[in-house]
């Protein structure tokens, strides 16, 4: 089996730094302010906090899905490996497939199970059928799915139940062998087994991909974190490893969120 | 009770006028279709006219019809599906933008016959393309540009925006995403654009009056180049123009103009209905 | 396994022509949406470059005359606007209240059954092609006309009548959505405090629509003025100012027939020629007036919606 593992083997890539960012919405709206933040390679670093607080507006960030929101603008840099993502060099499509999103409501394309996982490597011009049988195989694997399709890998993927859906959707962005995963919610309208299925996924991935992730609640943040950072208002309050975050919290007010007295 | 004695009579008012509307529909399609079927037949649809077009039948006006809505889908066709989707996915809103809109809703409101005017001076004349059918067919193609347009836009706009944001989180480019996620959905709602489009222009007359359409030609056009007959045309000519012309063939010309025209909205309409049962999501 | 990793990517090495491609079909999908702009001007300098020798050649004073006789170099345009106005008058004195009505009988009065019956009504005679219509004018309705006593059944009227039913499908469908979109608080509103549905439809949704219905009759004008094909056939076509009670039931010319009926005949580059290119010019300015203003009214009403 091939992984995207062997790719970035050398040296431990998939290190994201977030340097002094501050974003603003086309209307003016502050959603992120002057945040200093260090994902870690090859964890899951958690990013969580109250509504509004900015993480999402963060996730979009650091793959410039928010080059899409027309008169929206940034301040401060992140890098990848030590790389800025904003240089006039980076090729946007090549840092999307790099660093890869899912979102929250599942969002099959129009088309067959093995349409959606090959899409994107389709895009980046790859022909290969042996290789696209082989990266549909295996992320369908890692993300726990294969048992549940692989009879089917022609069938539409709007046949698929919710959870199978998510799956598909974590596989599919797993399919371009990125450094980097971004997970915005992904559990919201899951079922507590497929919720399962999902995270067990995430923990045996961990040691391949980097995963950010946008918790569900305080409790999967908690059970999930190596690395937790906590935001209020858009602002960065604390950040650390996630025991001493969920446990031994330095700050006040994330103490209050993560011992359910605040909001 | 007089606020009701009122209402009754207002609505009994309004539903008089309402059908003062519809009946007149009725009687002119039903006039056209049991008059238009005496003198209806194959032989009508596929002879050529005889005795100075008293006798025989439409055929050479029929294949004009169809050269010209042909010529017309290509000229209209990929600009109109361009503009569409310039207006619909790079766009911003700005002063270009609204220009752009503004020149639209012109196109669409400008006369046709003026339109027949500005093929006769660019492309007749100045382009010497002369009285042809593809003078006739850019002439028209142009005048069906607004229609097509706005069907398209509005069609590529109903495609989920969650689609785009898929395929460009996935490292498709915007110009894939396009090509791959937002055209074969939107396509079925193109095509209804089109046809509508072309309905509309198998039926006009003014716009081919001075750059394609002949009065009468002893043979089917052999090249674009060639000026043609046409429906709308010949139905004209024999109504006004030909002396003691018989009223069958001319209730049987605009009867065959008529479901030329019908059966395409229709044809439209179809592809549209199909097209929403089989979707996926 | 490293091995045989490394063999895929070997043989895999994306082909990325696709985007070198992008960048001209980026341009070339601006290009077309610039090209409606393109487009209007190229018509507009076309008419403008031909209508030029006709201004040059004839004083201004003689478009006054009241006779249109190009054979005698006598290009009066008086009783050609005369014309237009008038047919076109009759068909908005028709067309708008009658198009209204029914738009109120469709939205709030007709069980949804015959709404489903008489819609596609009105959409088939939307799609029926104005020649068909023009020749039903001809064959039909004109000597319905003369037997109301008129000395012929080919007069304004006659295309007035006719130009209202091609009208009436816009009219209808442009007063619908406008009726449409008033909310439906106002209504709810009008009806609590115990005013009949009559009242509601007459007090409330006819004034909350009232710019959507101005569009329509915008819209009507417009496309009233720059008919063509059925004017010609049934308005008689005599270029001359109908006068007194009678005006509506005498034959009249528009700008639109003259162009058609003789651009055929005329010689190229004479002044009759030129003289056909100004009137197609005016046609152009009037239409181009009409939408513009219908265009923003409409774009006025959709903002406007957002404030509520």
């Amino acid at each position: 089996m091939v992984g995207p593992e062997q790719l970035h083997s050398a040296a431990l890539l998939g290190r994201i730094d977030v340097r002094g960012v501050s974003f603003w919405y086309p209307d003016g709206t502050r959603a992120l302010s002057a945040v200093d933040l260090v994902l870690a390679a090859r964890r899951i670093n958690v990013v969580f906090g109250p509504a509004r607080a900015g993480k999402s507006s963060l996730l979009r960030l650091l793959n410039r899905l928010q080059d899409l929101v027309p008169g929206a603008r940034h301040t401060g840099d992140v890098l990848l490996n030590g790389v800025g993502i904003f240089g006039p060099e980076v090729d946007v499509s090549d840092l999307r497939r790099r660093v890869s999103m899912v979102f929250a409501v599942p969002t099959p394309l129009p088309g067959s199970i093995r349409a959606n996982l090959t899409y994107g490597l389709r895009m980046a011009g790859h022909r290969d059928t042996a290789f696209l049988e082989d990266r549909v195989e295996w992320s369908l694997q890692q993300a726990a799915l294969w048992d549940e399709v692989k009879d089917r890998l022609d069938s539409s993927a709007y046949a698929l139940s919710g959870g199978q859906r998510q799956r598909l959707c974590l596989a599919r962005s797993l399919a371009l062998g990125p450094e980097v995963i971004l997970l915005d919610n992904p559990t919201s309208g899951l079922d507590p087994l497929s919720t399962a299925l999902v995270e067990n996924a995430l923990q045996v991935l961990k040691d391949q991909v980097t995963i950010v992730m946008v918790p569900h609640s305080t409790q999967q943040a908690a059970r999930l974190a190596d690395r937790a950072a906590f935001f209020l208002d858009g602002e960065l309050v604390e950040a650390g490893a996630g025991a001493e975050i969920f446990l031994g919290p330095t700050d006040k007010r994330t103490e209050d969120y993560v011992t359910g007295r605040f909001g | 009770m007089r606020r009701q004695q009122r209402q009754r009579l207002a609505f009994l008012l309004v539903s008089g006028v309402a059908w003062a509307v519809t009946i007149p529909i009725m009687l002119v399609i039903g006039l056209i279709a049991t008059r238009g079927l005496e003198g209806m037949s194959w032989a009508f649809l596929t002879e050529m006219p005889r005795e100075g077009m008293v006798e025989g039948g439409i055929l050479p006006a029929l294949v004009g019809t169809v050269w010209l809505t042909i010529g017309t889908a290509i000229v209209a066709m990929p600009l109109a599906i361009g503009a569409a989707v310039y207006l619909a996915e790079y766009a911003r809103p700005g002063p270009l933008t609204s220009a752009i809109r503004l020149a639209i809703v012109n196109l669409a409101g400008i006369p046709s016959i003026v339109y027949g005017l500005f093929g006769l001076g660019l492309f007749v004349l100045y382009l010497q393309l002369g009285t042809s059918i593809v003078a006739g067919a850019l002439t028209l193609g142009l005048m069906t540009l607004p229609v097509v347009i706005s069907t398209a836009e509005e069609a590529i706009r109903a495609v989920p925006q969650e689609f785009r944001l898929t395929s460009l989180s996935l490292g498709a480019s915007r110009w894939q995403t396009i090509r791959h996620q937002v055209l074969p959905h939107a396509l079925p709602g193109i095509l209804t654009g089109v046809i509508l489009g072309l309905s509309r222009a198998a039926g006009e007359t003014a716009p081919i009056l001075f750059t394609a359409a002949a009065y009468y030609l002893p043979s089917l056009p052999s090249s674009p180049a060639d000026p043609t007959m046409a429906l709308p045309y010949h139905l004209y000519v024999i109504a006004t123009q030909v002396p003691n012309m018989p009223l069958a063939p001319q209730f049987a010309t605009a009867l065959t103009l008529m479901l030329i025209v019908l059966s395409l909205t229709v044809a439209a309409s179809v592809v549209r209905s199909s097209y929403r049962r089989r979707r996926e999501w | 396994m490293d091995a045989s990793r490394a063999a895929l990517s070997r043989t895999t090495r994306p082909t990325r022509s696709g985007n070198r491609m992008e960048p001209w079909i980026e341009r070339a999908v601006r290009l077309a949406g610039l090209s409606a702009i393109f487009i209007v001007a190229l018509i507009f300098i076309f008419l403008i470059r031909l209508s030029l020798p006709a201004l040059t050649r004839i004083p201004l004073s003689a478009f006054g005359d009241l006779r249109w006789y190009p054979i005698e170099e006598r290009f009066g345009l008086v009783s050609l606007v005369v014309g237009s106005l008038l047919v076109t008058a009759v068909a908005v004195g028709i067309a708008v209240p009658l198009g209204l009505v029914t738009a109120i009988y469709l939205g709030e009065i007709a069980p949804p059954w015959l709404g489903d019956i008489l819609k596609p009504l009105i959409e088939i005679l939307a799609g029926i092609p104005s020649i068909v219509l023009g020749f039903v004018g001809w064959v039909a309705l004109a000597p319905l006309v003369q037997r109301l006593g008129a000395p012929t059944g080919l007069t304004a009227f006659t295309g007035g009548l006719i130009l209202a039913y091609m009208a009436l499908p816009t009219i209808i469908s442009i007063a619908e959505d406008a009726i449409d979109a008033v909310p439906k608080s106002y209504r709810d509103g009008s009806l609590a405090l115990g005013a009949t549905r009559w009242q509601t439809i007459y007090r409330v949704v006819l004034p909350a629509a009232r710019s959507g219905i101005v569009t329509a009759v915008m819209l009507g004008i417009g496309r009233a003025v720059g008919e063509t094909m059925a004017v010609m056939m049934v308005t008689g076509n005599a270029a001359h100012v109908p006068r007194g009670t009678s005006m509506l039931f005498q034959p009249v010319r528009t700008m639109t027939a003259t162009i058609a009926a003789e651009m055929g005949e005329v010689a190229r580059g004479g002044t009759h020629y030129h003289v056909l290119f100004l009137i197609g010019a005016l046609l152009f300015l009037i239409t181009f007036a009409i939408n513009s203003v219908a265009a923003r009214l409409v774009g006025r009403r959709r903002t406007g919606e957002g404030g509520g």
